[in-house]
């Protein structure tokens, strides 16, 4: 399990306006590029100075290639990460306020405490 | 010595600075009890005068990343721009520019790290809305330098609530002793019971009001020892899944100490309880 790996997915996404479009309209393509091309790339250091071990398993690359956000929950993703660039994508497609998390919350109402670990 | 005139501990709304500005037509119906409330509240700042702010928080995943990622860091920098792309996306909060106080913030850092904190530290930070938030509440201003002082509340593994009281007493030493002549207020914001991303989110209340109530009565009364009787970093959990921001508030317990606050408020809305607290450890007319 990669929970890292699949965090840093969602962070990097996240924060680019222009990733947050291309994963919204291509999910499997963006995660294949992502894999291949900025997985191991330390955000701190140059692109030469890059790591050379991170990969999805294919249980993470199917969520990520899937948008399922409850998958992604189900394996200790950081929640906070998926749900902001879940609203990043998907609240535009919701006209009523609050709607899409709501709809989001009741996909995971088959959740019980203890939930799953996030730690990483 | 410098003066510590007044402690704030507040919940950080981010979607308050956009209700704020709504036209009357367009706000929701609670708009304007809590842009009353945050008037009250921001007067009990204002009523100090404080030359310079001590403003506890954390970052959400905007800076500080999972490859080297500190427990507790204090910002030692002339300027601290702030708020970020995806907070202006989802909560349509402005970027601002805060101004630093270096000073204090080596001062933070030597005796912090003399005193038993390893603090980390950051020349550069871009502070983010559990920061900036309070400033659009109680500074709007934003007139005064800050020190901003970032907790993990937020990345597993996280220091116990134990230790977010000891940082604050710890803080109170070294602002107590530091050598100025200058007025300074403490500002901390964390969340009551939080859910986000999970089943529980964005329910008509908290997502546990009796927790959210017993909160309160721990903050206002300063009653460090029965919160901390009550709450470990696995009961957390329990109240929702992003309640350990909760521990930011006990930092400020620990600042203001065995006290209870000289200002208590709260306001129940969707989602989350708001709460607003402050101590005048001098005298509110210090």
């Amino acid at each position: 399990m990669s929970k890292y790996v699949v965090n840093k997915f969602l962070f990097t996404i996240d924060r680019d306006p222009e990733l947050v479009e291309r994963y919204r309209t291509d999910p499997a393509g963006t995660t294949s590029w992502w894999e291949a091309e900025q997985a191991n790339q330390i955000l701190n250091c140059t692109a030469g100075e890059s790591s050379t071990w991170l990969s999805l398993s294919d249980h993470e690359r199917q969520a990520l290639s899937t948008h399922d956000h409850v998958a992604l929950f189900e394996m200790g993703a950081h929640p906070f990460l998926t749900l902001t660039l879940w609203i990043a994508m998907f609240e535009r497609d919701h006209p009523e306020p609050l709607a899409m998390q709501l709809g989001y919350a009741a996909r995971l109402a088959h959740v019980t405490l203890p939930y799953p670990d996030i730690s990483t | 010595m410098a003066k510590l005139v007044a402690i704030l501990a507040t919940t950080h709304h981010p979607f308050y600075y956009r209700t704020s500005q709504l036209p009357e037509s367009e706000a929701p119906p609670f708009a304007g009890a809590w842009v009353s409330k945050v008037a009250a509240y921001r007067e009990t700042l204002a009523r100090t005068r404080p030359d310079v702010l001590v403003m506890i928080g954390s970052d959400h995943f905007h800076q500080l990343w999972l490859d080297n990622m500190p427990q507790f860091l204090v910002g030692k920098a002339p300027f601290y721009d702030a708020n970020y792309y995806n907070e202006e996306r989802e909560f349509g909060l402005p970027r601002l520019l805060l101004k630093g106080h270096e000073e204090l913030s080596a001062y933070i850092l030597r005796e912090g790290i003399d005193k038993g904190f390893d603090l980390a530290f950051s020349n550069e930070l871009r502070v983010d809305h559990s920061i900036t938030c309070p400033i659009f509440t109680v500074r709007p201003q934003n007139d005064l330098p800050v020190v901003p002082i970032y907790t993990n509340i937020f990345a597993p593994p996280l220091p116990r609530p134990e230790r977010f009281v000891k940082l604050g007493q710890t803080i109170r030493e070294i602002i107590d002793a530091w050598p100025s002549d200058l007025r300074v207020a403490v500002i901390g914001t964390g969340h009551l019971s939080l859910e986000l991303g999970g089943p529980r989110q964005f329910g008509p209340h908290g997502p546990d009001p009796e927790f959210d109530a017993r909160a309160v009565e721990w903050i206002a009364n300063g009653d460090i020892d029965g919160c901390l009787a009550h709450i470990t970093l696995d009961s957390l959990h329990a109240p929702g899944n992003a309640t350990h921001g909760f521990m930011d508030f006990m930092l400020v317990m620990g600042i203001a100490g065995y006290n209870k606050a000289d200002y208590a408020d709260h306001l129940d809305l969707f989602h989350t309880m708001e709460a607003y607290f402050t101590w005048y450890p001098n005298g509110a007319d210090a």
